[in-house]
C-alpha cells in the first residue's frame, strides 16, 4: 500500500516537527527552536515551488521574488505603524499573488530555456526595485518595525506559539498542495507538463490553468515571506537574491521532486546540512556546491525516494 | 540636454555593449551547440579578473598578464567541462541550472580562500590611465576606449571565425544536426570542449578588462551573468548575431537610461519624486525592455532556428 | 452522397524551398472513413498537422461543419469536434491508462478551474472513460500505468483518448504503425465497427488496413492530390499505380 505509506511518512514527519519545541525546551536548547521555524518556513516555499515546478513543469528561477514581496508587504506596512497580522498577510498574499501575475502572464508564453531565463531576470528586477527603496533602508535593508500581531489570537513575539503557527500553516499548505494536484485542476497541470502536445489536442489550453498555477504557489510563497521576516525580524533585498532563489530550487531537487513531502525534506536536508558545513568552516560553501552537484547528478528521486511510500504520485 | 555629455554616455554604452556581448557570445554558443545553460559563466568570467590581477602583480607586465590570464582561464574552461559539465549535456535544463549552481557556490567561496572576500584593488599600466580627445571638448578615458576597440575587434573575428573557417562550419552544423557533424567523422567531444573553453577565454577577456573599472570580488560574475541573460533572450537563443545585437541595445538602454532618467523624470515630477523613482527605474529598464520584446516576440530579435 | 463534413480548399504551406502541402483541396463527407495514401515524405502528417490545427497553413482554407476553423487553436478544434492521433504514439507515459482516458473526458466536461474534489473519484469523469476502455478491450488494464503498456495496447489506449472526446471526426495517423499481423487486424476490425457512423480520416501506410477500411481515398505525392475515389477507382488509376502503388509491386 504505498498510498497508507506515504500518509504514515507524512504524520511521522510532522509528529516530529510539533515534538521539536518540547524537546528543544527539555534539552535547554532554545537555537533548534529557531531553526526548525526556519525549516518549516523554508518548506511552505518550497512546497509552492514544487506545485509548479514539480507538478507543473514550469521551471521557475525567480522563487524568491514572492518571499521578498511578502516580507517586505510586512515589513512596510510595521514600518507605517500597522502591525495587525490580518492586514499584514492579507497583503503579502495580495500582492504576491498580483506580482506572481503580472510575472506569469508574460513568462509562460515561453517555454525552456527562456522561461528560467525571463523567471530570474524579473525577480532581480524586483531585486534592485529593494535597493532602490531608501525609505525601507535601500541596499542595507532595515530593521523590522515589530513583529505580526494577531489581535486576540496570536504575538508572534512569543516564539513557542510563533513556532506552531508556522507549523500549522505548513500543515495547511500541506493538504492545500495535496487537494489541488489532485483535483481535476492539477490533473490539467500535470498531464500539461506529462505531454503538451497531446493535452492541446484533446482539448485544453494549458496556458490558463499554469497561469492560475502561478499565481496560487506565488500567493503561498508570499505567506512563507511573510513568515520569514517575522523570522528574522529584519528586511533585506537579499531576500530576493538569485542565490535564494537557487537555493528553494535546490530544496525541491533534493527532497524529490514531484512528491509531497519532498520539499519538506529538502528544507530539512539543506538547512541543517548548512548549518553543520557552517559549524566545520567559515567556507563551508565549496564543500555544499560540490554536494549540489553530485545531489544532481546521482540522486535525482532525492530524499523522499528513500522513505517508505515517499516516491512520486502515480 | 548637453550633446558631450549624450555622447560620452552612448560610448559608456557602447562599451558595456561590447562586454556583454564578449560574455553573451560564449553562452549563446555553448547552449547553441551543446543545448547546455551554463550559470557558472559568470564564474569564469570573475576568474579572468582575478587571474589578470594576480598575474599583472607577479609578471609586473600588463601585456604578459592578459594573454596568461585567457590562457588561464581557457584551461580552466576546459577542465570544468571535462570534469563537470560533459555529463550533464544529455540532461534537462533544470539539472543543468542547479549543477552549474553548484558550481558558482564551489568558485565564489575558492576565490574567496585565495583571495579573501574583500574587494582587490587593481591597477592599469600608465599608458592606458590618460583621456584621448574623442572631439573637441570630450576627453574620454582610453582604457574605456581601448575595450570598445577589443570588444569591437572580437565581434568581427568571431564572425570571421563562425562565418569563413572549418572550426565555424562545424560550430553552425553542430547547432543546426549534431548527429551529421558526428557522422563526418568529427571528434564531436573534443569540438565541445574547444568550444567551451573559447567561450570561457571570451568571458575571462570580460572579467579581466571589467576588473578595473568594476570591483574585483566574489560573486562579481552573477550580477553581470543575470544582464547577459536579458541579453540572449531579447537577442534570441543561440544566435551570436541576436548576442550582439541584445547586447549593444541592453549596453545603452541600461547606461542611457541610469545617466539620463533622473533628469527627464524631473522635467515632469517634482524633484523629490524623480530623485526617487528615477534610479529604481532606471535599474529595471532593461528588465522592462525585455519583457516588452517578448510580448511581441516570445523568441527573441533573432530566433535561431525557424 | 451525403453532407460535407471537412473542406479543405486550397490549402498550402511550405517549409523553406519544400513545399509540403501544396495546393491541397480536398472534401471529406459525414460517416465516411477517408483514406490519405502517398509515399513516405509525401506530407500527410503535415497535412493531418493543419487540420488538427497543431501547425497554421501558409493559405488556404479549412471548413469543419461549414465553419471556417483555419485560425483556430488546437483545443478549440478539439472542442468543434476535431480529434486526433499521432504517428508517434502520444500519451500521458506517466499516468495510467485510466487517468489518460478520464483526462480527455474532463477536457469535454466544462472547465477545469476545480480545485478541491479529488479527479480520481470522480465518477462523472471514471465511469465513461471506464467504459472506452472496454470498449477498445483495455478494460482490464485499466490500472496498468500506460508506460508499461505493451506498443499495441499504447496504439489502442491513444484511439481511446480520441474517442472520449466525442468527436465528430477523427484524425488517425497511421494507427496500426508498428503493430505486430495480429495487433493489426484487431485493429482493423475495431475500426470497421465505427463506419457509417463515425466519420475517420485515415493516414495509414499499410494497404491491407487501408482498402479493407476506406470509403474513399485520397492519393498525396509530393504535397499534392493526385487522385481522389473509391477503392477500386484508385486501384485502377494509372497515375496512382505509376506514381505510387507502381513502386511497391
Amino acid at each position: 500500500m504505498p498510498r497508507r505509506g506515504r500518509t504514515l511518512t507524512i504524520v511521522a514527519l510532522l509528529a516530529l516537527l510539533a515534538a521539536v519545541p518540547p524537546l528543544a525546551a527539555l534539552a535547554g536548547q532554545p537555537f533548534y527552536l529557531d531553526l526548525f521555524r526556519r525549516v518549516m518556513i523554508f518548506a511552505i516555499a518550497a512546497l509552492s515551488l514544487n506545485f509548479i515546478l514539480g507538478y507543473g513543469g514550469m521551471v521557475s528561477f525567480g522563487h524568491a521574488a514572492y518571499l521578498g514581496i511578502g516580507a517586505y508587504a510586512v515589513g512596510i506596512l510595521a514600518y507605517h505603524g500597522v502591525h495587525d497580522g490580518f492586514a499584514q498577510f492579507a497583503l503579502a498574499i495580495g500582492a504576491s499573488a498580483l506580482v506572481a501575475l503580472v510575472i506569469g502572464a508574460i513568462s509562460i508564453r515561453t517555454s525552456g530555456l527562456y522561461f528560467i531565463m525571463i523567471t530570474l531576470a524579473f525577480t532581480q528586477m524586483l531585486f534592485y526595485l529593494g535597493i532602490s527603496l531608501e525609505e525601507y533602508g535601500g541596499d542595507d535593508g532595515m530593521r523590522l518595525a515589530g513583529r505580526s500581531v494577531f489581535a486576540g489570537l496570536l504575538d508572534l513575539r512569543d516564539p513557542m506559539p510563533f513556532y506552531y503557527f508556522v507549523f500549522a500553516i505548513l500543515v495547511a499548505c500541506l493538504y492545500l498542495v495535496h487537494r489541488l494536484v489532485n483535483s481535476r485542476f492539477g490533473m490539467v497541470l500535470r498531464a500539461s507538463k506529462s505531454n503538451e502536445g497531446r493535452t492541446r489536442s484533446i482539448g485544453f489550453s494549458p496556458y490558463p490553468y499554469r497561469l492560475a498555477a502561478f499565481v496560487i504557489a506565488g500567493a503561498m510563497c508570499g505567506v512563507a515571506g511573510a513568515l520569514f521576516v517575522n523570522q528574522t525580524a529584519y528586511l533585506t533585498p537579499a531576500f530576493m537574491s538569485w542565490t535564494r532563489s537557487g537555493e528553494i530550487m535546490f530544496m525541491v531537487i533534493l527532497g524529490g521532486m514531484s512528491t509531497l513531502i519532498g520539499p519538506v525534506l529538502g528544507a530539512a536536508g539543506l538547512l541543517l546540512l548548512e548549518d553543520l558545513l557552517q559549524g566545520w568552516t567559515e567556507h563551508w560553501q565549496i564543500i555544499l556546491g560540490p554536494i549540489l552537484v553530485l545531489v544532481v547528478l546521482f540522486a535525482k528521486r532525492g530524499l523522499a525516494g528513500l522513505l517508505p511510500g515517499g516516491g512520486r504520485d502515480e | 540636454m548637453n550633446l558631450v555629455l549624450l555622447l560620452e554616455q552612448a560610448l559608456n554604452g557602447l562599451q558595456l555593449g561590447v562586454m556583454l556581448f564578449l560574455m553573451a557570445a560564449g553562452l549563446t554558443l555553448v547552449f547553441g551547440i551543446m543545448n547546455l545553460v551554463n550559470l557558472a559563466h559568470g564564474s569564469l568570467y570573475m576568474v579572468g579578473a582575478y587571474l589578470s590581477v594576480a598575474l599583472f602583480g607577479l609578471t609586473g607586465s600588463y601585456l604578459l598578464a592578459v594573454p596568461l590570464a585567457l590562457l588561464g582561464t581557457l584551461a580552466v574552461g576546459m577542465i570544468v567541462e571535462l570534469v563537470a559539465l560533459r555529463t550533464l549535456y544529455e540532461r534537462d535544463h533544470l539539472d543543468q541550472v542547479l549543477a552549474t549552481f553548484g558550481l558558482i557556490l564551489f568558485f565564489n567561496e575558492l576565490v574567496a580562500i585565495l583571495w579573501g572576500r574583500a574587494a582587490l584593488y587593481t591597477t592599469l599600466p600608465a599608458w592606458l590611465t590618460g583621456q584621448i580627445e574623442i572631439v573637441s571638448g570630450l576627453n574620454y578615458p582610453a582604457y574605456r576606449a581601448a575595450i570598445i576597440a577589443v570588444g569591437l575587434a572580437v565581434a568581427l573575428g568571431l564572425w570571421y571565425l563562425v562565418a569563413r573557417t572549418r572550426l565555424g562550419m562545424l560550430i553552425r552544423a553542430g547547432a543546426s544536426n549534431r548527429t551529421m557533424v558526428a557522422a563526418l567523422g568529427v571528434n564531436i567531444r573534443l569540438l565541445y570542449t574547444v568550444v567551451f573553453g573559447f567561450g570561457a577565454a571570451l568571458a575571462g577577456l570580460a572579467g579581466l578588462m571589467a576588473g578595473p573599472l568594476y570591483t574585483v570580488q566574489p560573486g562579481m560574475g552573477e550580477d553581470i551573468l543575470i544582464e547577459v541573460f536579458v541579453v540572449i533572450v531579447i537577442g534570441g537563443i543561440g544566435s551570436i548575431r541576436g548576442a550582439l545585437a541584445g547586447a549593444l541595445i541592453v549596453g545603452m538602454v541600461d547606461t542611457l537610461g541610469r545617466a539620463f532618467l533622473k533628469p527627464i523624470l524631473g522635467t515632469v515630477l517634482s524633484p523629490t519624486a524623480a530623485e526617487a523613482a528615477g534610479p529604481a527605474l532606471a535599474s529595471m529598464l532593461i528588465y522592462l525592455l525585455m519583457a516588452a520584446v517578448l510580448a511581441v516576440r516570445p523568441a527573441g530579435l533573432f530566433p535561431a532556428r525557424g | 452522397m451525403s453532407e460535407t463534413l471537412l473542406a479543405v480548399e486550397d490549402l498550402y504551406k511550405a517549409f523553406g524551398a519544400l513545399k509540403a502541402t501544396d495546393h491541397v483541396t480536398l472534401e471529406v463527407r459525414a460517416g465516411e472513413t477517408h483514406a490519405i495514401i502517398g509515399p513516405n515524405g509525401a506530407g500527410k502528417t503535415t497535412l493531418i498537422s493543419q487540420l488538427s490545427g497543431t501547425l497554421r497553413p501558409d493559405s488556404g482554407r479549412i471548413r469543419f461543419g461549414g465553419e471556417d476553423i483555419t485560425r483556430l487553436s488546437a483545443p478549440a478544434r478539439s472542442h468543434k469536434g476535431l480529434a486526433r492521433s499521432f504517428q508517434i504514439t502520444s500519451i500521458y507515459r506517466d499516468f495510467s491508462a485510466l487517468d489518460n482516458v478520464a483526462l480527455a473526458v474532463q477536457a469535454h466536461a466544462g472547465h477545469s478551474f476545480r480545485f478541491w474534489r479529488d479527479a480520481r473519484g470522480d465518477a462523472r469523469l471514471r465511469d465513461p472513460a471506464r467504459a472506452i476502455l472496454d470498449e477498445v478491450g483495455l478494460g482490464a488494464r485499466a490500472g496498468v500505468l500506460a508506460a508499461n503498456l505493451a506498443h499495441g495496447e499504447q496504439r489502442q489506449l491513444e484511439v481511446a483518448m480520441v474517442l472520449a472526446t466525442r468527436p465528430r471526426l477523427m484524425l488517425l495517423d497511421e494507427p496500426v504503425a508498428g503493430m505486430g499481423v495480429e495487433e493489426s487486424q484487431r485493429m482493423v476490425q475495431f475500426l470497421a465497427r465505427f463506419k457509417g457512423r463515425q466519420t475517420i480520416v485515415l493516414v495509414e501506410h499499410d494497404m491491407d488496413a487501408v482498402f479493407s477500411l476506406a470509403d474513399r481515398i485520397s492519393v498525396l505525392v509530393y504535397g499534392r492530390v493526385i487522385a481522389t475515389g473509391t477503392p477500386a477507382e484508385i486501384r485502377a488509376n494509372p497515375e496512382v499505380r505509376n506514381a505510387y502503388l507502381g513502386e511497391e509491386a
